[in-house]
């Protein structure tokens, strides 16, 4: 058979879908997921577990909300802590989405097709988990709707010097955009559940979802534009989130967080993690879903690929934070890289340079971007690698600033990993749930893939 | 109404309770009471005389509360099966009281409002009245303030010698003692609640037996006895009685007494005269602290240290000490000695002073020499000044050095004594055990006091006083000794009742009551006068007959007013005296062997007293900066030598008596040395006191009430968690205190701005935003001047309403100061110089607070303070992370109480109470400073320099802070601002502080030099 993409070099990797399959093998094999399939045990066990853990979010939000935040290992000096570090972590991975959806979407890279709608989902799940977090780490959650701007009697608008205000206005329409993206994304496969559902309830519900989708050629010509113009919206999106969210700390003078080179490097490490983020999840699920065939080989390794690319600038910025700590002749900069290195943190700061530096090196061979198994790990390894950063950014810079008088140490609570590895089972369930009930790969993005498509013209305008 | 107590049946109501158990020997042993407020509570409704005050009327409030709310507070018992069964006793308990209250008859109420308004009152207008804080017999002055007759404040009495307006630590945090909740609340017997009245009854009846025997059988014991009414009122019952005898115990302050016995051969008073003094020494004295003249001694010394308006003079202060004071971090030259060196070297400088050449090891010391011949160079204009922990004997020395000198007259003092008979009290309490074990005592009175808690271990008190037939307990708490009595009187609180004290020059001081007592207590003076046949006499006409008596004259209510109203007796300081001194020969003492154990008071608890205050139990020690404990204080070497880091448990045993405590590292504390603060170890002091360190009181025998030698100090494994508010102690570099030589000063007067930097102009894009057409507030503090006692973070708390968080939460760093003494280290860790730098919120002119605020909660107002609006605050913590001086305090979680009742009555109405989850800082008490425009603004003028003095500022001994009006010029903060040695901490950042600071001189002798960069 031919191959229906053009980098012949890659052939050893394979195509982007397996040449064998036919359209409505593609949309069986898809639909088939959510349609036909029984509810497995695995997948009873893993929502169960997801669940479980979601019981820790629930619990330590009721205790927090109780008792206030005390309930967290934070203190002055060290006035965030997790909380902010678990919601810049969901955010970044929550980045790997959207730059599938849309970047790749304008740039016409049609491999991103058989993984954008999991990424978008995991997009979505991600900035659901971090939206908790700034939220409750208030002292007073019940006003936290005061940073809104918006009329009322006290006559007072939110303070717009403030980056938290920008992060209101950044996560928000982020969160809002993706969501709206995805859905569209969906209305066609919702029309073809809809079409192939075997009960009634299924067709209606689905059908209801569909917005009256019947595959015309008009609605095809106001998807497609629909579809640029949500992905021109949310490109600068991709920069501006993380670019926001590097400004909570770039703005403020503390060492270690006032430091320009922040907006580019978090945006980096925002695509790392999020690119590690879908290979630790797809991995699995190809495998359990039989999915092979849709997300090949190549699809791993050009994730693979983008996750060294962006690693090494990630690399890049942990240097220049270095250099510029010492090139400063700032005695505070130069203290603040000497103590994160050598402080009473500074195990964390080698792991972070072990997972985030030295660990995406392995990626240069193309034996290990072939080898599941490894990327699998290396990917844990980096998503354990960007929480170790935002640690060390957040911590190791406040614990010990500018009058050493206050210099303190900062240690989690069960209530602040309760909370982490609740948002983990929410985003779980989420996923889960995802997979069971809506078709986690665009069927019809796959089917123009297929050589059968390409009758008339490329698929890209 | 007692038939009803007994109805109740008591005994089961006492959680973990047996009734009272008698032995043969009629030993009773009295166990401890837990469910006492219930019957407390009764106790209170049912007093005849109840409705006395509004206040009280407050309490009964509390009281309906208790009933009311006993179900729920109860059933947080149910877990556990002791528990519920508790909670099902009181319930029967509470129907009980329910019936009760039912059965009494009600006061009838009238709520009116004042017809007949009291005189001055002005509704929101604080007043405020003279009257003392006794602390161990010497008068703290003070005014306090009261909010509609409700004491909220404490301030110094300006007009007083001993105060000038200012007031040390455990002063200020006096009017929390006022309120607190753990006080004693009833009258009882062996743990039941009775009446006053009933205790009158049965003391008549034991009256009667013992005056068949001329009293034999009476023993009063007292505190250190110093108001002459109470002494007169002694001296007649000892008259009527004439069997009876009276005794006097305080735990500390013996050397003193006895030391100056020993040199003068009669018993006297020292007051030093550091506005005199070109040379002191301290040796081991902790006299810029809280012991008697504390404050003025204070005042006189930094005087003499500020240089301001040009000054280029100051003191040069030496310090030979055993356990880093706050007091002598200030020397400019310490010397760290061994507890059993410090009489060794008082002797060798007696001998150099005196003529005669010093020998032994201190001769060939540099510092030694060198500061023999600063004091031989400033004869009749020095001071030479032992602790309050050193043996009679280096009292005795220093006296004789201090008459060597020619200092006596000049610039130290010698008077009669304050106390009223002194006394040997080591040989007192040790008369009365032997007469208690001997059977010979049938009515013992403690009045005051805990001595069952601090006298010296080797005597068992508690178990000789349970010998005694009928044992009276006069006391403000429920505590150590109260336990072993069968009456337990609750005592009024100073702020209560009426007495005469005097100051520690012997200025006479009249202390009143502010409120009525809050647990209907009684005084010393009113139990006194149980003695007598006839109607029980208040106590205010036994003191105003006294004086009558001794004062005499037509126009005595005339005189009597003033002096009332004035707090004090004008020029009534004792006079001076001249007796010499005699070498007194060295005490035989063991040879040194093994490490020394020395014990001393805490700076803030000092014997244990107010070991139950929240304020003072939380307020970071000043050179240890602990909280909630004390502990095992050794040097680094000596840690090292025992293997043992801090907070690692270790084991102290000494004269046959085992404690086990957390280590902490102290720099600058002599090797092979353990401090150990008394006062901690509480078993029975209440809520903030119980459980807090350990009882050091355990190792102190009569035969070594100093220091003890030959301790064995071992590892035991296992952490002790302790609360520090600082962990960080070296400047790395950073020079947040800046700091000279008087040598380097003269010849450099602007070596301050070399040791910061300030960011050039232009070289910030920020436009100069803030101008300031009125007024323009701002803050100086010197440095050189600030002796780090802490007195200011205590009025701040006690102006500002700042919540107290715990033990746990302190842990955490989550303490809620708005002001707070930095201490850093300068040199190497056997003897570095210490310095002291007291931060607030420095209401910076670009404040980085204010611009990552996303709601705008603290703002720039256009006076230039940095406003902090709780209502509005959502708090997300971002104005503290970007807070470089970190002053902002977050309520983590709901640190005021709310509950407590008695706590409500003590906060400033002029301050918002803080809940969870709001920020707060250092306001520079906006409240004083709305105040005072306001009054200004009516008067149709401008606010004065001086009209608005801050808490901190005014309660300052030593007069280290200035707040006022920069646009001002001749303001006195203007002026500090442009001494050469002001700083703006952190200046680098072009935060532009307006709390600035005035650099740190040391006066080094040119010989000895400071101590270099480690």
């Amino acid at each position: 058979m031919e191959q229906p993409v053009e980098l012949a070099s890659e052939i050893k990797i394979g195509p982007v879908i397996d040449p064998g399959l036919s359209l409505a093998a593609v949309s069986d094999k898809i639909s088939s997921i959510v349609l036909k399939r029984k509810t497995t045990l695995g997948w009873m066990v893993g929502v169960f577990i997801g669940f479980i853990l979601l019981q820790g979010l629930l619990t330590g939000l009721t205790w927090l909300l109780m008792k206030g935040v005390g309930v967290w290992g934070l203190n002055i000096p060290v006035g965030w802590g997790f909380a902010i570090i678990n919601f810049v972590w969901w955010i970044g991975i929550g980045h790997a989405g959207t730059l599938i959806s849309a970047i790749l979407l304008l740039l016409n890279q049609s491999w991103r097709n058989a993984i954008n709608r999991f990424a978008e989902a995991m997009t979505i799940f991600a900035v659901m988990c971090a939206g908790i977090f700034p939220i409750f780490h208030t002292g007073r959650p019940w006003l936290a709707y005061w940073l809104f701007p918006y009329p009322n009697t006290m006559s007072m608008w939110p303070q717009f010097r403030s980056p938290l205000l920008w992060d209101v206005f950044a996560v928000s329409t982020y969160f809002t955009i993706s969501a709206v993206f995805w859905f569209i994304g969906l209305v066609p496969d919702f029309a073809t559940l809809r079409d192939s559902a075997k009960h009634r309830w299924q067709a209606v519900i689905y059908g209801f979802l569909s917005l009256g989708w019947r595959g015309s050629a008009r609605h095809w010509q106001r998807y497609e534009k629909a579809s640029l113009l949500l992905a021109g919206l949310a490109t600068p999106l991709v920069v501006s989130v993380h670019t926001v969210v590097s400004f909570d700390f770039a703005v403020s003078i503390v060492p270690g967080w006032h430091t320009t080179i922040f907006p580019p490097y978090f945006v980096a490490g925002a695509i790392y993690s999020g690119f590690a983020m879908v290979l630790t999840l797809m991995i699995p699920v190809r495998s359990i879903y039989s999915l092979e065939g849709v997300i090949t080989m190549r699809h791993i390794n050009n994730m693979a690929k983008v996750t060294l690319a962006t690693g090494l600038i990630v690399g890049y910025g942990y240097t220049m934070e270095a250099f510029f700590g010492w090139y400063s002749a700032n005695k505070y900069e130069q203290f603040m890289i000497w103590n994160r290195m050598t402080g009473p943190y500074a195990p964390f700061y080698w792991a972070l340079i072990f997972c985030n530096i030295i660990t995406p090196q392995f990626l240069w061979s193309k034996k290990i971007r072939t080898n599941l198994m490894a990327i699998w790990i290396i990917s844990l390894i980096v998503n354990v690698g960007m929480w170790l950063e935002r640690f060390v950014i957040v911590v190791t810079s406040l614990h010990r600033d500018f009058l050493p008088s206050s210099w303190s140490m900062y240690w989690p609570t069960i209530w602040d990993w309760a909370m982490y590895i609740g948002t983990i089972g929410l985003f779980t369930v989420l996923i889960f749930l995802f997979i069971r009930a809506l078709p986690m790969i665009t069927i019809f993005e796959l089917r123009m893939l297929l050589p059968g498509a390409k009758v008339k013209e490329p698929v890209a305008q | 109404m007692s038939e009803h107590s007994e109805n109740l049946n008591p005994g089961p109501l006492h959680a973990g309770t047996s009734l009272p158990n008698v032995a043969p020997g009629g030993l009773i042993n009295i166990q401890t009471v837990t469910a006492k407020s219930i019957q407390a509570a009764m106790e209170k409704a049912k007093g005849p005389n109840y409705w006395r005050s509004l206040d009280e009327l407050a309490a009964t409030e509390g009281f309906q509360e208790v009933l009311h709310r006993e179900f729920p507070r109860q059933a947080s018992e149910w877990v556990d099966d002791e528990g519920r069964r508790n909670f099902l006793k009181l319930m029967g308990a509470s129907l009980a009281l329910a019936g009760l209250t039912g059965c009494t008859r009600q006061p009838t109420e009238y709520v009116l409002p004042y017809v007949n308004t009291p005189e001055n009152l002005i509704p929101g207008k604080p007043m405020f009245y003279a009257t003392a804080f006794p602390v161990q017999g010497v008068a703290n002055p003070v005014l306090v303030e009261a909010h509609d007759f409700r004491p909220t404040k404490v301030e110094g009495n300006p007009e007083h010698p001993a105060s000038l307006g200012s007031a040390d630590v455990p002063t200020q945090a006096s009017i929390l003692g006022l309120y607190d909740p753990d006080r004693c609340q009833t009258v009882s017997y062996i743990t039941e609640p009775r009446t006053y009245g009933s205790f009158l009854t049965v003391f008549k009846g034991i009256l009667e037996k013992q005056a068949v025997k001329g009293g034999a059988g009476i023993r009063i014991l007292t505190e250190t006895v110093t108001s002459p009414t109470l002494y007169s009122q002694l001296q007649a019952v000892l008259k009527q009685y004439p069997g009876a005898k009276w005794y006097q115990w305080d735990p500390t302050g013996h050397g003193r007494r006895t030391g100056g016995f020993q040199a003068f051969g009669q018993y006297v008073n020292t007051v030093y005269k550091f506005d005199q003094a070109e040379i002191i020494l301290s040796v081991d004295s902790n006299f810029l602290g809280n012991g008697p003249g504390g404050v003025r001694y204070a005042k006189d010394f930094a005087a003499k240290r500020k240089l301001h308006n040009g000054k280029m003079e100051m003191s040069r202060f030496y310090a030979v000490e055993t356990t880093p004071t706050s007091t002598n971090a200030k020397a400019d030259h310490r010397l760290a000695v061994k507890p059993s060196q410090v009489a060794p070297f008082v002797r060798a400088l007696a001998a150099a002073v005196s003529g005669g050449s010093a020998s032994g090891d201190f001769a060939s010391n540099k510092f030694f020499t060198v500061l023999v011949k600063d004091l031989l160079a400033a004869k009749g204009k020095s001071v030479v000044i032992a602790g309050e922990d050193q043996s009679p004997e280096v009292h005795a020395l220093v006296h004789y050095v201090n008459q060597a000198l020619g200092n006596l007259g000049k610039s130290v003092i010698i008077t009669e004594s304050l106390e009223q008979k002194p006394t040997d009290q080591m040989a007192d309490l040790k008369s009365l055990v032997q007469e208690l074990n001997a059977g010979q005592v049938d009515l013992l009175m403690i009045l005051g006091g805990n001595p069952v808690y601090n006298a010296p271990a080797d005597w068992n008190l508690r178990g000789a006083v349970q010998l005694a037939k009928m044992r009276v307990r006069l006391g403000l708490y429920e505590d150590e000794t109260s336990e072993v009595c069968q009456w337990v009187i609750p005592e009024t609180h100073p702020y209560e009742a009426w007495t005469d004290v005097p100051a520690f020059d012997g200025t006479m001081t009249i202390a009143q009551p502010l409120i009525a007592p809050l647990y209907g207590g009684k005084s010393a003076h009113d139990l006194l006068t149980a003695f007598q046949e006839q109607a029980q006499k208040p106590a205010y006409d036994v003191i105003k007959a006294n004086w009558q008596a001794k004062k005499g004259g037509a126009d005595f209510e005339t005189w009597w007013n003033h002096v009332v109203h004035d707090g004090f007796i004008k020029d009534s300081a004792l006079p001076a005296k001249n007796p010499t001194a005699k070498l007194v020969p060295a005490a035989a003492s063991a040879a040194s062997s093994g490490i020394e154990v020395v014990f001393h008071s805490d700076p803030y608890i000092l014997d244990g007293r107010y070991s139950n205050n929240g304020w003072l139990q939380e307020l970071p020690r000043p050179i240890s900066r602990l909280m909630w404990d004390n502990a095992v204080v050794m040097s680094e070497k000596t840690a090292k030598e025992l293997g043992v880091k801090d907070e690692d448990k270790v084991e102290v045993s000494v004269n046959g008596q085992t404690v086990t405590g957390a280590a902490w590292r102290l720099a600058g504390h002599p090797d092979g040395v353990i401090s150990l603060a008394l006062g901690y170890g509480r078993e029975k002091a209440g809520r903030a006191g119980n459980g807090a360190g350990i009882n050091a009181y355990r190792l102190r025998m009569s035969s070594a009430p100093y220091f003890a030698t030959g301790a064995g100090v071992k590892k035991v494994g296992g952490v002790f968690k302790l609360a520090a508010a600082q962990h960080h102690f070296q400047m790395e570099g950073r020079n947040p205190v800046h700091v000279g030589s008087l040598e380097e000063y003269k010849k450099n007067p602007k070596f301050s701005d070399e040791q910061g930097e300030l960011p050039g102009k232009g070289m910030t894009v920020l436009p100069d935003t803030w101008h300031y057409e009125g007024y323009a507030w701002g803050m100086a503090i010197d440095l050189n001047s600030c002796t780090g006692c802490n007195a200011c973070v205590v009025a701040c708390q006690s102006e500002n309403n700042i919540a107290v968080v715990g033990k746990e939460q302190a842990i955490n760093g989550r303490e809620m100061h708005w002001i707070r003494i930095d201490r850093y280290y300068k040199g190497e860790a056997d003897n570095p110089e210490t310095y002291f730098e007291p931060v607030g919120c420095v209401h910076c002119e670009n404040a980085p607070c204010e611009v990552v605020c996303p709601v705008a909660a603290t703002e720039h107002d256009q006076e230039g303070l940095n406003n902090m609006v709780y209502n509005r605050c959502v708090g997300t913590r971002y104005c503290s992370n970007n807070c470089p001086y970190k002053v902002r305090r977050f309520n983590f979680l709901l640190y005021t109480d709310w509950e407590t009742e008695s706590l409500k009555l003590q906060r400033n109405p002029d301050v918002s109470v803080r809940s969870r989850g709001v920020m707060e800082k250092c306001t520079y008490c906006v409240q004083r400073i709305n105040y005072a425009k306001i009054t200004a603004e009516k008067q149709e003028r401008r606010v004065q320099d001086g009209e608005i003095v801050t808490a901190c500022q005014a309660t300052c001994p030593s007069d280290a802070i200035a707040f006022g009006d920069l646009n001002d010029p001749k303001s006195k903060v203007s002026q500090w601002k442009r001494e050469k040695l002001s700083f703006g901490l952190l200046a680098e950042l072009n935060t532009r502080p307006r709390t600035t600071h005035l650099a740190e001189v040391r006066n080094h002798h040119p010989e000895l030099g400071g101590v270099k960069e480690s």
